[in-house]
């Protein structure tokens, strides 16, 4: 847990004072990602990096698991809190080996022990250890050096990490592949984690909770989905941007509105029976599933009156399938591109699960609004 | 032209007239006796290639010795803004000939050694402190943030990632340096220092070239050799990760 308490710092400037943080209270919960957001010139950075000193308070106090941190000196601060800045800063006069284990090494571990949790971290971004310990950072590709950048500063496992931009600089399709290798990291080693950016996409993604900064102030302090639906202000409503709840489409998993109850039929089941079923859902579709349960068909009410046999005999393929683990905006996307209102849901193993239909989603995304004291916009 | 366009015009045609420019040189000299010349100032050459060889390793070592500090500590940030100053100060100072700092120095120390080594010292001395200086400022500040935030003390950023990161340039500084140092210490004989000198200007005054030769030569060898030495440290002391030649 990290939590800031009246933070403050003031620049002395030739023009005078300029304020970057202006008392920020804030808690960051143990095992959370806060994405602290803003324009250039905010005070996010500052504030980050006053969490490890390198940007000395003016005033207010800092409390990593309940512990002031102001009572530790600077050095053995920073060594207990893990650090990623957007240039990566891998030191190209050593190994990737040598790199991971300088904090270990710092803190006095012996050469086994760190070097064998250099192995074990690299495995865990899928690098080959053999192939990357000896290698110098030069030798690798951005994503790679980036991948590097991350674990150094998990090596000596602190249970808090600052993460200033972080993937700022890697281009847009290595970015998404890394920022999911990231959270999947996350959701085993749960580390508490401040994480600055100026992408809303980004935070959205990657945070439990955002930090809209604005001239050394927060502005909202937020999950992502309450930034989005309910923006504090004026400002907020504007950095989030106009397209604000299409984003929220991404906070949601298929598994969350579709609907598991939606009639399925065998295709050797009687079309009058899905006649029958879709009255009793009041659905207008049917799904027609193979013996191994995933959808091959779909049956309309229109298709389905007045014809007889089994339903294979009648249904049409089915246009396209989501995975029940996707987002909303996949979903809509896939809509979309195939002009339909539904779309059926697959499992892992291709079985079905479930239709999610358009007035779910509108549903989902209203709901917020609908919620009674809340205010709607 | 019959070269290929990726080679410098001439650069195979000389790899071809080299050996047998040296050959005609050699048959050259064989000829002309002078080799039987040299050889008669064996034992000279060796006595004073000792001496050149004392004054070269100690005034280019003081160098080394002062001149990294002194760039280290011009470097730091808490320098910044005497740095530019001090560096100026020394700029000013190569621009006075070598010849001109001997002859300064031998007006403060009198004659022999100590003028030779303070002369030769404070013209290799400048190459060194500007090459730690610059070299230590162009490492990118990101490096210095990274160690910084995960932890190191100043003296482990120094140590562990702003000098290996300027090593190649700190090295370059001071094999510049060194060939300045060899190529100026012949003149420490004009002030009493010994040396190589000894032969060449002796030589030359005499008009025996014979003499000379027997002073030049080994001046030359070793200033290759110096070179030499120098272009293997730098290969093999620098990191790989930032050594441009491995």
């Amino acid at each position: 847990m990290i939590r800031l308490e009246e933070l403050t710092k003031v620049f002395e400037t030739p023009n005078g004072p300029v304020v970057a943080a202006d008392k920020v209270t804030m808690e960051v919960p143990a095992g959370e990602i806060c994405v602290l957001l803003g324009p250039s010139g905010c005070g996010k950075t500052t504030a980050l990096k006053m969490v490890n000193r390198l940007v000395p308070p003016t005033s207010g106090k800092i409390f990593i698991d309940d512990k002031d941190t102001s009572k530790l000196n600077d050095v053995q601060l920073r060594r207990s809190i893990g650090y990623v800045i957007q240039q990566i800063g891998l030191f190209p006069n050593m190994t990737i080996e040598e790199n991971i284990c300088v904090v270990p090494r710092l803190l006095g571990w012996d050469s086994a022990r760190a070097k064998k949790r250099a192995a074990e971290l690299l495995d865990l971004v899928g690098l080959d250890a053999k192939l990357f310990l000896r290698r110098y950072p030069k030798e690798l590709s951005g994503g790679q050096q980036q991948r590097v950048g991350v674990i150094r500063a998990l090596a000596a496992d602190p249970p808090v990490m600052l993460m200033d931009e972080p993937f700022g600089a890697i281009d847009p399709i290595n970015r998404e592949v890394i920022q999911d290798e990231f959270l999947k990291m996350q959701s085993e080693i749960k580390k508490t984690i401040m994480f600055v950016s100026h992408d809303i996409d980004e935070a959205v993604k990657m945070g439990d909770k955002i930090a809209i900064f604005r001239a050394g102030k927060i502005e909202q302090y937020d999950s992502p989905d309450k930034v989005l639906a309910h923006p504090a202000n004026a400002f907020v409503a504007d950095f989030v941007g106009a397209d604000r709840t299409l984003k929220r489409l991404r906070l949601v998993t298929v598994e969350a509105v579709s609907d598991r109850a939606w009639p399925a039929i065998s295709r050797h089941a009687k079309v009058r029976d899905a006649l029958v079923a879709m009255r009793e859902h009041n659905a207008h579709v049917a799904i027609v599933l193979d013996s191994d349960q995933r959808p091959t068909g779909y049956l309309t009410e229109e298709m389905a009156e007045g014809a007889g046999g089994v339903a294979q005999d009648v249904a049409r393929p089915v246009p396209t399938t989501v995975p029940a683990r996707a987002d909303l905006r996949a979903v809509v996307s896939e809509m979309f591109a195939n002009d339909v209102m539904w779309l059926t849901c697959v499992d892992d193993g291709g079985r079905f699960a479930g239709v999610v239909t358009q007035a779910a989603v509108t549903a989902v995304l209203g709901e917020t609004y609908r919620k009674p004291g809340l205010v709607a916009l | 032209m019959s070269s290929a366009s990726a080679t410098p015009v001439g650069a195979p045609r000389r790899s071809f007239l080299l050996p047998v420019l040296m050959l005609a040189l050699g048959l050259l000299i064989g000829l002309s006796g002078i080799v039987g010349q040299i050889a008669l100032y064996w034992d000279d050459i060796v006595y004073l290639a000792q001496e050149h060889v004392v004054l070269v390793a100690s005034s280019g070592g003081a160098a080394i010795l002062v001149g990294v500090p002194v760039g280290i500590l011009l470097s730091r940030p808490s320098m910044q803004r005497v740095a530019e100053s001090v560096m100026q100060i020394f700029n000013i100072g190569t621009t006075i000939p070598t010849l001109a700092v001997i002859a300064l120095s031998m007006t403060l120390l009198g004659i022999g050694f100590a003028p030779a080594f303070f002369g030769l010292f404070v013209a290799s001395l400048l190459p060194i402190v500007r090459n730690t200086y610059a070299g230590l400022l162009a490492v990118p500040g990101h490096y210095k943030e990274a160690a910084h935030g995960m932890g190191m003390t100043p003296i482990q950023i120094l140590t562990r990632v702003e000098m290996p990161n300027a090593l190649y340039v700190i090295f370059s500084g001071i094999r510049t340096a060194l060939a300045i140092n060899v190529g100026t210490t012949p003149l420490a004989f004009l002030i009493g220092g010994g040396g190589l000198g000894e032969l060449i200007f002796t030589g030359i005054d005499l008009m025996d070239t014979g003499m000379l030769l027997a002073g030049a030569i080994p001046t030359a060898a070793l200033a290759v050799l110096v070179d030499w030495m120098m272009g293997q440290a730098q290969l093999r002391l620098i990191p790989k990760g930032v050594n441009p030649l491995r």
